[in-house]
């Protein structure tokens, strides 16, 4: 992997437009780029071995290598390197090929040589591994051809898979730290906020308040130090957006960061990052220390007068974190709990001075707003979101992996254009929004336009951007439950309402899966979900009661199938199964009886078994160990 | 490594070196209240776990209430006051992993690995096993972390496989232990 050679610091911004134009050069022409992902999802796919045995292909092939970019290279030289994640990870690894714009998927070691030969040698796709349409066996040679991107939209994911993120010079290439050079030579601290006021980008971390009103409040506060905090915590399970644009792209970050620390007169910022996250904080690593080593971070950046800093704190391992106020006091090596708001982090944030906390996604939105400028931002989405949103797309879904749409886009589009529609055949059911503190959305929304208004309407959010999909077979009491569990784990315990409520939340909630609840328990938990959202200090509290209050609006007929007609409507539940044996299938192979724990299954040899209600635990070990399909549930 | 060499030498003398990079660590950090969080993260990389000692050692050095280090080191997730297995197997049950049933998966690993409930370390240290939420690799779901590890779109088989291969390489290297000796 490149290490920074930069030659020199840019000492002005004519430096960075000197080298913008070689390294574009040196990346568009003159040789043939191989970007194999090194995303997590790759990675643990294997795509390092993919690299390496391209790398020793190559060679073995007498291809010249180019292993500077900068360096002069011959005709016909290739540069093979790890890029991104493209969002498709569910096909990986990923092997995209420039300039040809080739989208190789699923790609293995052993594929390396037909890479060189076909592509590398003569310019042709390997057709096996295109990716192909399974209804219809359609191949499609580029990315945009594919069905799964041709519905997306690229601003902030639009350089990941396609530039590699360890090396600041294809960052540059790419009109990277051009929009700071901008701020720093040509706006006001007042220009920047307008732009991004009138850009109306909201906060892509769940709550959607408008970034530049945020920078205004902290840009007018008084004092003799203020700070950026990027928020990289990403704790809603399901979601991974933060995570691929840190590992994908971490320069856009940081350079959203150094314009926002320009415009509100911050000296001084921090990225506090998941410790699930080691490749991202790895990335960051690397990339901050190219950044000072050019100048683009540090003192008297590209020569202007501005200083700024960024520090990497590695979060611990606690989902209130995310919340800002507790993050803030996990940085200064507290315990990570929520103070109440005001004083807000603008007026009183890190260390007791004004901060700005961001979202990673809002901040690599903001190079583009200054570098397109607002207007163009406001044409992509809806006038009251403008811009695109990441989602995680998961679940039951065919296409699962990162998705970059205009925000209002419907969820029809997003599941079943983008998506592929539902797995194994299956019926949609649900796509659960936003986490454990989001709600879930139903076939009655699938024209619903995903933003931040519409979303709030209905009773669901945004939140971070996880979508997860969901099948017939999905009990949607069970998923409540599931989420209670999360939150109540997570409540950090300071609030009596969050503390308590969730546990009681959880205690019904378990009763009714677990078949024991009444009608009066349903009509308890709405009123515990009430209190709870009403009651809770910070946003965790205020929003955990979200899964258990838009499940009982959209569903609530299953919640009273399980307490008046003892049925899981959905099969879901293992307390509603009864077990069976069909006496035609069984064959008495006796395999069932002697595996049943609780020795609920009699039986003599070669004559059908039977399961005694009573005994039966409903583990379900028979149904998976019959061979001949006999037992049913 | 650390482990295996301090396990070899008189009690005294290891927790004497301990204590000695710890204060490396606070010299590094700075002795403030917010080099804490980095210090324990540090420490627990190097010992895999929070020892008592280490505790009251890093609060006297940091000028803390004991009862604030042991406050914090319980609060996050991430910290483990008790030794942990050579194996850290962490199965995520993330919402994206949950969708996609990983329940067999977690309860076919605990009874190979014969934990009982509430258990999560293996008697001979070799595994713990945690369950987490979310690891980032939802579209990979089910995904498994072991070590450091990432596994995605994992099935009983497969984890099986990846088990047997520990033991083979654990049983290969007990294996060499011997000749040396
Ligand atoms: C319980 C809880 C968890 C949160 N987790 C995150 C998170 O993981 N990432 C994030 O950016 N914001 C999270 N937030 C929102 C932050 O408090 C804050 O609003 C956000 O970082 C502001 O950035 P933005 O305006 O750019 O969205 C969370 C809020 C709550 C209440
Ligand atoms: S939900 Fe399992 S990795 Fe995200």
């Amino acid at each position: 992997m490149t290490t920074a050679v930069l030659g020199a610091a840019l000492s002005s911004p004519a430096d960075l437009i000197a080298l913008k134009k070689r390294a574009l050069q040196a990346l568009e022409s003159g040789c043939t780029r191989l970007v194999v992902c090194g995303g997590t999802g790759c990675t643990s796919n294997g795509s390092r071995q993919v690299l390496d045995a391209l790398n020793a292909e190559l060679a073995a092939r007498g291809v010249p290598l180019v292993a500077d970019l900068l360096e002069e290279h011959p005709d016909g030289a290739v540069r093979a390197g790890f890029g991104g994640c493209s969002g498709f990870c569910e096909v990986g690894p990923i092997v995209r090929v420039f300039p040809a714009n080739f989208f190789y998927v699923r790609v293995r070691p052993q594929d390396a040589a037909a890479i060189v030969e076909r592509t590398v040698l003569n310019g042709e796709p390997v057709e096996h591994l295109l990716f192909s349409d399974e209804a219809t066996g359609e191949r499609f040679a580029t990315r945009d051809e594919i069905p799964f991107y041709r519905e997306q939209a690229g601003v902030v994911l639009a350089d990941c898979g396609v530039i590699e993120p360890e090396d600041i010079r294809q960052y540059i290439a790419h009109e990277g730290y051009r929009a700071l050079a901008s701020c720093l030579f040509g706006m006001t601290p007042e220009d920047v906020v307008r732009e991004v006021t009138d850009a109306g980008l909201r906060g892509r971390g769940g709550g959607g308040f408008p970034t530049g009103r945020k920078w205004e409040l902290t840009r007018r506060s008084e004092a003799s130090k203020k700070y950026i905090i990027c928020n990289a915590d990403e704790g809603d399970p399901g979601a991974f957006m933060d995570r691929s644009i840190l590992e994908g792209n971490p320069h856009a970050v940081l350079e959203g960061m150094a314009i926002a620390g320009y415009a509100v007169g911050a000296d001084e910022g921090y990225i506090y990052c998941r410790a699930e996250y080691p490749l991202a904080v790895q990335r960051l690593r690397v990339a901050i220390r190219q950044a000072e080593e050019a100048r683009l971070l540090g003192e008297r950046i590209l020569g202007s007068s501005f200083d700024f800093r960024i520090h990497i704190k590695e979060g611990a391992g606690a989902f209130v974190c995310g919340e800002e106020t507790a993050l803030i006091s996990s940085i200064e090596g507290r315990r990570g709990m929520p103070s109440p708001k005001p004083p807000f982090p603008a007026q009183s944030g890190l260390f007791g001075m004004p901060t700005v906390v961001n979202n990673v996604e809002t901040l690599a939105n903001v190079p583009r707003i200054i570098l397109n400028g607002a207007g163009w931002f406001r044409s992509v989405g809806v006038p009251s979101s403008p811009g695109t949103k990441v989602f995680a797309l998961t679940g039951d879904v065919v296409n699962t992996g990162l998705i970059e749409v205009p925000m209002g886009a419907t969820l029809k589009d997003v599941v079943f254009k983008i998506g592929g529609g539902i797995r194994n055949g299956r019926k949609f059911k649900t796509v659960q929004i936003g986490g454990p503190s989001g709600g879930c959305l139903t076939e009655e929304h699938l024209d619903l336009a995903l933003d931040y208004d519409s979303l709030r309407s209905v009773g669901a959010m945004v939140g971070s951007g996880g979508l997860v999909v969901m099948d017939d077979s999905t009990c949607m009491v069970e998923v409540a439950r599931f989420f209670m569990q999360f939150t109540q784990s997570e409540s950090c315990g300071k609030c009596v309402l969050c503390r308590e409520g969730t546990r009681r939340m959880l205690e019904i909630l378990e009763k009714i899966t677990s078949g024991r609840g009444t009608v009066d328990d349903v009509g308890l938990l709405e009123e515990v979900a009430i209190a709870v959202r009403d009651g809770s200090l910070c946003g965790l509290g205020k929003t955990a009661p979200n899964p258990v209050l838009s499940t009982l609006r959209y569903f609530r007929d299953e919640y009273l199938a399980h307490v008046v007609d003892g049925v899981c409507p959905a099969g879901a539940c293992q307390a509603f199964r009864h077990y069976s044996i069909d006496p035609e299938k069984c064959k008495g192979c006796t395999l069932c009886a002697k595996k049943c724990p609780v020795g609920a299954i009699s039986g003599e040899l070669k004559q059908p078994h039977t399961i005694d209600p009573q005994t039966c635990v409903r583990c379900g070990v028979c149904l998976d160990v019959c061979r001949l399909g006999a037992v049913v549930a | 490594m650390t482990q295996a060499v301090a396990v070899r030498e008189p009690a005294q003398d290891a927790a004497g070196r301990r204590f000695e990079r710890i204060q490396q660590l606070v010299e590094e950090y700075g002795a403030s209240r917010s080099a804490l969080i980095p210090i324990l993260q540090k420490a627990q990389e190097e010992y895999r776990y929070l020892p008592e000692e280490i505790l009251t050692f890093i609060a006297t050095a940091l000028d803390l209430p004991p009862s604030t280090v042991f406050g914090v080191a319980t609060f996050y997730a991430q910290f483990s006051l008790e030794p942990v297995g050579k194996y850290v197997i962490k199965v995520c049950d993330g919402t994206a992993c949950h969708v996609r049933k990983n329940q067999a998966l977690i309860s076919s690993l605990r009874s190979r690995l014969g934990l009982k409930e509430g258990q999560k370390t293996t008697p001979d240290m070799r595994y713990t096993l945690e369950i987490v939420s979310c690891i980032g690799a939802c579209a990979l779901a089910p995904a498994v972390v072991i070590n450091d590890r990432v596994y995605g779109q994992m099935t009983a088989d497969k984890m099986k496989a990846v088990l047997d291969e520990i033991e083979r390489v654990e049983a290969a290297a007990a294996g060499d232990g011997k000749e040396e000796q």
